[in-house]
């Protein structure tokens, strides 16, 4: 009875816990999204949550911009950046994962293995001569540099986690349909591709939230302000930013954040399954 | 039959054929031309010219910045990891013990690891810690004087170390998933031989996961080796250059003054740092790692 006792004050001791570890780690993000309704004086003088004179106009004002460039602008680059990037991951990391978890050929072992150590090979060590090779190329400016690796399927960690999946379907059914004649690529299509939607949509879900997030990339390849990318173009907003202006700036990152939070909130069991099929990043 | 089922096998050269050519093209060549690069003097307009170890000369000799930036990194890297991943393990050991609502709480502690390294993210960061922002303003109402997050050299390496720990989830949704694959018995056993929590933890929850925390652990040092978002957008390497890390150093050589060699050797000896790093650690840890059936 005691021992009972004991591990009830034990659940409420973890439940207060944990409630209060969750409040500090919302916390920052309510802030930011009142914070947005706030006069600037507001921003800086008040330790309250809630505007006490909410502004409306942050949201409509700093949409706008400054120039003729409009937030409606960075997202459409955002989302001309992004969704080519996401599809052909999922295609180019699908097709070579099929490769790597249903035939077997020579080095194959080899040829993983160098997948595997590139999982590890740092961006940093690589970024110059590609930025190189993109200049002599005439891609710098343009999101080519985001979409043409990938679509060469320079996304090991996607391919992994394809891999892991392919490998826990059973062969019986590429079997059969290979007997009823479908080619390699046809069991690729008509058969493994519907029964590894899930892993399809973590892929997704994930490279569409890293490149959306991605700031270091887009500052070195896009340089001109007509093809920024949010990202590019809330560092330029907080840069030009005059005083007036930083609850224009807060808004803006809010809204930036509205994509990510929506894919969260509608497709949370994929998040969930992709990190524990061995994501890690971010 | 034979024969057939190897021309069959040999097709899956060609799914492999966009990742061959995409390793060729954008992995292989970068590094090795890259590590050439290293060796030369090279700025966009002219081609390169071979100079040697000059590069590397000039860096550890005469360039106290590139010092700064490696010791800021390193102190960063031992700063930020060690919470990180402290935190993600202990909410998950916490979230294992079966109580209800673990749904929402995991929803709630992964929700800051979905925005990375936004510059939203960042914005915000700089606002919660400037020297009038919310931070200091709520922990003047509690009674304590204000701290200069950012503003002092002491505090901003710091500072910039809770943005990354702020987002632990992932990690922790890792570390939950592994801790639910150690065997139930186990700990019944452990129980009857009246070993107590923290005995536990040491024999065996911890020899259980070490597969998961050390690949943890790993990916979390390349990357934070490499973080710039963070500090490039919060404090711009300052101040007085406190948070200047290495990825701003590789950032300002390669791209603002186009010295393509010198970032090139800066980038092998970050790359040199992150395996050597990764090394010591596997060299430290060997003695307590547990292979479950010699998986793994």
């Amino acid at each position: 009875m005691a021992c009972l006792r004991r591990t009830n004050t034990m659940k409420i001791l973890i439940h207060v816990l944990m409630t209060l570890g969750a409040f500090i780690m919302i916390y920052p993000l309510i802030w930011l999204f009142f914070s947005s309704f706030k006069t600037n004086a507001e921003i800086f003088g008040s330790i309250s949550l809630l505007p006490s004179n909410p502004v409306w106009n942050t949201y409509a004002k700093g949409w706008a911009g400054s120039g003729q460039i409009t937030y409606g602008n960075f997202y459409a680059n955002t989302f001309m950046l992004v969704i080519p990037t996401v599809v052909f991951t999922v295609v180019s990391s699908s097709l070579v994962a099929y490769g790597f978890a249903r035939f077997n050929f020579r080095f194959k072992k080899t040829l993983f293995m160098i997948m595997i150590s590139t999982l590890m090979l740092p961006n940093a060590v690589i970024i110059i001569p590609r930025y190189l090779l993109f200049n002599r190329l005439g891609w710098l400016n343009s999101y080519l540099p985001f979409i043409v690796p990938v679509a060469f399927a320079c996304t090991p960690f996607f391919i992994y986690m394809m891999i892991q999946f392919f490998r826990g379907l059973s062969r019986s059914m590429d079997e059969a349909a290979t007997i009823d004649g479908c080619s390699t690529f046809q069991v690729y299509a008509l058969v493994l591709m519907p029964l590894c939607k899930p892993a399809l949509f973590s892929a997704a879900i994930f490279q569409f939230i890293w490149t959306w997030n991605d700031f270091f990339n887009s500052l070195i390849y896009i340089n001109s302000v007509k093809k920024y990318p949010i990202a590019l173009a809330l560092r330029m907003s907080l840069d030009a930013t005059s005083a007036a202006n930083w609850n224009q700036v807060l808004a803006m990152s809010i809204l930036s954040l509205v994509p990510g939070t929506i894919l969260f909130f509608s497709a949370q069991q994929y998040f969930v399954d992709g990190i524990s099929s061995g994501a890690i990043k971010g | 039959m034979k024969k057939n089922m190897r021309t069959r096998d040999s097709v899956g050269y060609l799914y492999l054929l966009p990742w061959i050519i995409g390793f060729l093209t954008f992995q292989l060549y970068p590094l090795i031309s890259s590590l050439y690069y290293s060796f030369t003097s090279f700025n966009i307009t002219s081609s390169p010219r071979f100079i040697g170890w000059d590069n590397y000369v000039t860096m550890f000799t005469s360039d106290p910045l590139f010092w700064t930036a490696l010791g800021n990194t390193v102190q960063y890297v031992m700063m930020s990891i060690p919470m990180k991943i402290g935190f993600a393990l202990f909410v998950a050991m916490l979230l294992n013990q079966k109580i209800r609502g673990i749904n929402l709480y995991r929803t709630l502690y992964y929700i800051p690891s979905i925005f990375g390294g936004s510059v939203a993210v960042s914005i915000l960061w700089r606002f919660l810690f400037m020297s009038g922002g919310m931070v200091n303003r709520l922990l003047n109402t509690i009674g304590i004087a204000s701290i200069p997050w950012l503003s002092s050299p002491n505090w901003s390496l710091f500072t910039l170390s809770l943005l990354s720990v702020w987002q632990f989830g992932s990690s922790m949704v890792l570390f939950l998933a592994s801790l639910k694959q150690v065997p139930e018995d186990l700990y019944e056993a452990a129980l009857i031989d009246g070993a107590g929590r923290i005995r536990t933890f040491f024999a065996i929850t911890l020899p259980m996961i070490t597969p998961v925390l050390f690949f943890n652990i790993l990916m979390q040092i390349i990357n934070a080796f490499q973080d710039f978002t963070g500090a490039f957008v919060i404090t711009n390497g300052g101040p007085l250059n406190s948070t200047y890390l290495f990825a701003l150093k590789l950032y300002d050589e390669a791209f603002t003054y186009f010295k393509m060699g010198y970032a090139s050797a800066l980038s092998w000896i970050l790359f040199i740092f992150i395996i050597g790093f990764t090394a010591i650690f596997f060299r430290f840890s060997n003695a307590v790692t547990f292979y479950g059936d010699g998986e793994a």
